[in-house]
């Protein structure tokens, strides 16, 4: 906690470092002085230097003394730990909403205006609520430096909310025991002025002007934003899924229910392997991994990432 | 030693001759002495597996990305480890294993209440064991869940999850039957004149485990169930796919194992409770606080599950009751730890190696438990909830305090066992290694939780290289103490000196016996007219 201790880096920080600091103060304190005293006590009374034991069967007052006293102790603990959490749940209402969806393994950022991204950009100084989504499994956002950290659950709609208090990037992670690319199921949370954040925000000419740039260049956006990268490689390397590498047009050796059988990779083999993804299976490759993405890529999204696929099989 | 002492008047019952012959000498007789062994046996053969999986993901996190193995792997050592661990080994161990040995010797009976039963109680264990492991080689590939099955991701992975459940719920049989043996053992089969009162303090802990056992593992078994049903019979109790609630699961799996964390602790507290007045000549400081506190925390145990859920999403009604009933629980555990210091004062003590496993399971135990605190509490929890921390905070008390309790027991109680002696000074040097190994393990562990460094991570940035380092050499070194322990106690067995019938000055009624002792313990039934610490 305390390297990553920028105090004002969320509103909770304050409030949970406070507890940090009673807490870890009252029992490290225990945790020394008894055992000096446990340590003492050996040496001063170990079989050489006092040969006969006095024979001791208790004492009542030190037993409510030491009833007592970390009764009362626990009670302080206690209270730091419920005062430094309680504002975690009250959002105000004014908060700006992000819709924030955790899938095997990314996470997806919506925005009102319908902006999507793979990092979560907010404005510093302004109350943020992310509503949580899970598609598939147990998910959890931890942003440390924050001290927040909530359980994304499928089903059900859970929220978090924050004021950054200082620009930059900070690191979120999956917490929630994931499956297999857990830990690398992470992004950043950047925090920038208003300003910036405002024409970042509006700027949704940004994929228009890409378009004319390159090739593809659409599709590569559309890929980044849902996360694709995180199971299928671009440089060939094997990942959870096949990579992209020279995919487009290869004869591929999939798995069909039970039967292998040899399929050329063109456009209606990728539609099909984006909205149904188990069907038909890689060799050498697992199955229900992936979901389908029905919801989120129309065809002609997925006509752009063929486009973009198109161009990693034609520099080889 | 004392006259009571029948060493040449009966063969002991590791030379006794039965009806069978070998291998079928151990594993059908009905002797609780021979079950505890083969409860030992088993369990060190898990236990080393399960202690070197643990060392090849020390050595993975010893740098960022793949250094020996891939996620995958990764991902089926850590379930495989928490299995093996926890309900193989840390659940059922010193019950089990001192439980059957000891508990009839030190409340003066000739064995327990059910002989068959405890017998039945290991075969179940051996096939439950056998079921768990063999979802490790059948199937699909080895479960990659980790040990808590969290729903709907226990659903959904493709690998091979029914049978770790299962092995799960065969063994859950187990720990039932040794439970309610114990109790009634505990009522019906004190020796003469043995009020509760007057009953040793190790006999008292698994009779308080006991009860946790019985009435808390049903519940896992309900729940262990319930996901066999919704795998096999699609019906909808924890995935939102089909309908259902993954937070029940969490609900369900952790009434059954908080509960169990004190399965796991309370029998240790007696362990220690027998130890430390042995070595201090001395009576125990608050032998009825000792016992009320066990009591309380067997029943205040059952209601703190939720701690284990404060990020989940839980009403804020939930979380301020399980925080404050978490730290309610703290207390009696506290009041243990004050009573066993207050011991050694104006003690006489022998400074030997069950005496200094004592010791350090103290300090370990205060550090786990102190860490405790920190996660008992709402805020700080909610930063630390499944970070390294978690666990740093629960090796500390799982391995901190039960394993340290079963070596100390072990090192304790070896020459009754075994009638030999061990090596004292690799004893005591395996344990020197073993320490400081753990605690450089452990301890960076509980930086990098703060940090934010979360767990059952593979791989991680490279802000958290440093203390990984250093918490892996720890492992290395934690091992190499483990390897001398183990060796030594081994080897002890054919080569040690023989050893005496009361080693350590004990007051016990085990101590009373021969090392080893005969098959029916007692040739006369004792009668007992003092309190057990009596070194008046």
């Amino acid at each position: 906690m305390f390297s990553k201790g920028i105090a004002d880096a969320s509103n909770f920080v304050k409030g949970v470092d406070t507890s940090f600091i009673v807490i870890l103060g009252i029992t490290i304190f225990f945790l020394v002085a008894i055992t000096i005293v446990m340590i003492y006590f050996v040496f001063r009374y170990r079989k050489s230097k006092n040969p006969k034991a006095t024979q001791i069967h208790g004492s009542v007052s030190l037993e409510i003394l030491w009833t007592v006293i970390p009764t009362a102790l626990v009670m302080v603990m206690f209270y730091y730990g419920w005062i430094g959490y309680k504002p975690m749940k009250e959002a105000p209402e004014d908060a700006f909403e992000i819709k924030t969806i955790g899938r095997m393994w990314n996470w997806q950022f919506e925005y009102e205006n319908g902006k999507k991204t793979d990092t979560l950009y907010v404005p510093i100084d302004r109350a943020i609520k992310l509503d949580l989504v899970a598609l598939d499994v147990l998910h959890s956002v931890y942003i440390p430096a924050f001290r927040l950290k909530q359980d994304v659950v499928p089903g059900q709609e859970h929220m978090m909310w924050f004021i950054p208090g200082r620009e930059g990037e900070f690191d979120l992670f999956c917490t929630e025991y994931c499956g297999l690319q857990h830990s690398y199921m992470q992004t950043s949370v950047i925090v920038m002025p208003q300003e910036k954040f405002d024409s970042w925000y509006i700027d949704t000419t940004q994929t228009v002007t890409l378009i004319s740039d390159k090739p593809g260049a659409l599709g590569k956006r559309i890929v980044q934003k849902n996360g694709c990268l995180a199971c299928h490689s671009i440089d060939g390397s094997k990942l959870v899924g096949p990579t992209w590498k020279g995919l487009f047009g290869k004869t591929e050796v999939v798995k069909t229910g039970k039967e292998k059988r040899e399929v050329i990779v063109d456009s209606a083999y990728v539609l099909n392997s984006i909205y149904n993804p188990n069907d038909d299976i890689v060799d050498g490759y697992q199955k229900g991994l992936m979901l389908s993405y029905k919801n989120e890529l129309t065809e002609e999204d997925i006509g752009e990432i063929i486009e973009f696929m198109r161009t990693l099989s034609e520099d080889k | 030693m004392s006259e009571t002492v029948n060493q040449h008047t009966e063969v002991s019952y590791l030379e006794y001759k039965g009806r069978f012959k070998g291998l079928f000498a151990w594993i059908f007789s009905t002797d609780h002495k021979r079950i505890g062994l083969l409860y030992l046996y088993s369990m060190l053969v898990l236990f080393s597996v399960a202690a070197l999986l643990g060392l090849a993901m020390k050595i993975e996190l010893i740098a960022p990305g793949k250094t020996i193995m891939d996620a995958q792997t990764y991902n089926s050592f850590f379930t495989l480890h928490g299995i093996t661990m926890i309900f193989l080994i840390v659940v059922p161990g010193l019950p089990a294993v001192f439980g059957n040995f000891f508990l009839p010797i030190m409340i003066g009976a000739k064995d327990v209440a059910f002989p068959k039963l405890n017998l039945l109680s290991w075969w179940i264990y051996i096939i439950g064991a056998f079921i768990a492991l063999s979802a490790q080689f059948l199937g699909d590939g080895a479960p990659d869940t980790g040990w808590t099955f969290y729903a709907p991701y226990s659903f959904r992975t493709g690998t091979n999850m029914l049978p770790a459940v299962t092995g799960a719920f065969v063994l859950g049989f187990s720990s039932i039957a040794t439970g309610i043996n114990f109790i009634v053992t505990v009522h019906r089969m004190r020796a003469p004149g043995m009020t509760w009162m007057k009953m040793p303090l190790f006999p008292w802990a698994l009779y308080g485990t006991s009860w946790i056992q019985v009435l808390a593992t049903p519940i896992v078994g309900v729940t262990l169930l319930m996901i066999v049903l919704e795998r096999t019979m699609q019906i909808g109790f924890f995935d939102p796919a089909l309908g259902g609630d993954p937070i029940l699961y969490q609900h369900l799996f952790w009434i059954y194992s908080h509960p169990a964390v004190y399965i796991m602790i309370l029998p240790a507290m007696g362990v220690i409770s027998e130890i430390i007045p042995t070595f201090a000549r001395k009576t125990i400081f608050g032998y009825k606080a000792i016992v009320v506190s066990t009591l309380a925390i067997a029943f205040v145990g059952y209601f703190v599950w939720g701690h284990h859920m404060f990020t989940s999403g839980m009403s804020g009604t939930a979380l301020y009751t399980f925080s404050i009933l978490t730290f309610f629980v703290a207390i009696p555990s506290a009041i243990k730890i004050f009573n066993w210091v207050a011991t050694l004062h104006k003690a006489s003590i022998d400074i030997q190696t069950p005496f200094l496993w004592a010791l350090c399971f103290l300090f370990v135990f205060m550090v786990g438990g102190l860490s405790g605190m920190v996660l008992g509490a709402l805020s700080t929890n909610v930063h630390l909830h499944d970070t390294a921390f978690v666990v740093a905070h629960f090796h500390f008390i799982v391995f901190g305090g039960t394993g340290y309790a079963f070596f100390g027991a072990i090192h304790y109680w070896y020459p009754k066992m075994f009638g030999k002696m061990y090596d004292k000074s690799w004893a005591n040097i395996g344990l020197a290694i073993f320490f400081t190994g753990f605690n450089t393990l452990y301890l960076p562990m509980f930086y990098l939780g703060m940090t934010g460094m979360p767990r059952r991570y593979y791989d991680y940035v490279d802000e958290f290289h440093g203390p990984n380092i250093v918490s892996s050499l720890g492992a290395l070194l934690m091992i190499s103490g483990l390897i001398i322990i183990i060796t030594n106690l081994v080897r002890s067995a054919k080569y040690g000196a023989p050893a005496e019938a009361d080693p350590w000055q004990g007051k016990t009624l085990e101590w009373t016996v021969a090392s080893p002792p005969s098959l029916e313990n007692f040739e006369k039934i004792p009668t007992v007219t003092k309190h057990p610490y009596g070194y008046e």
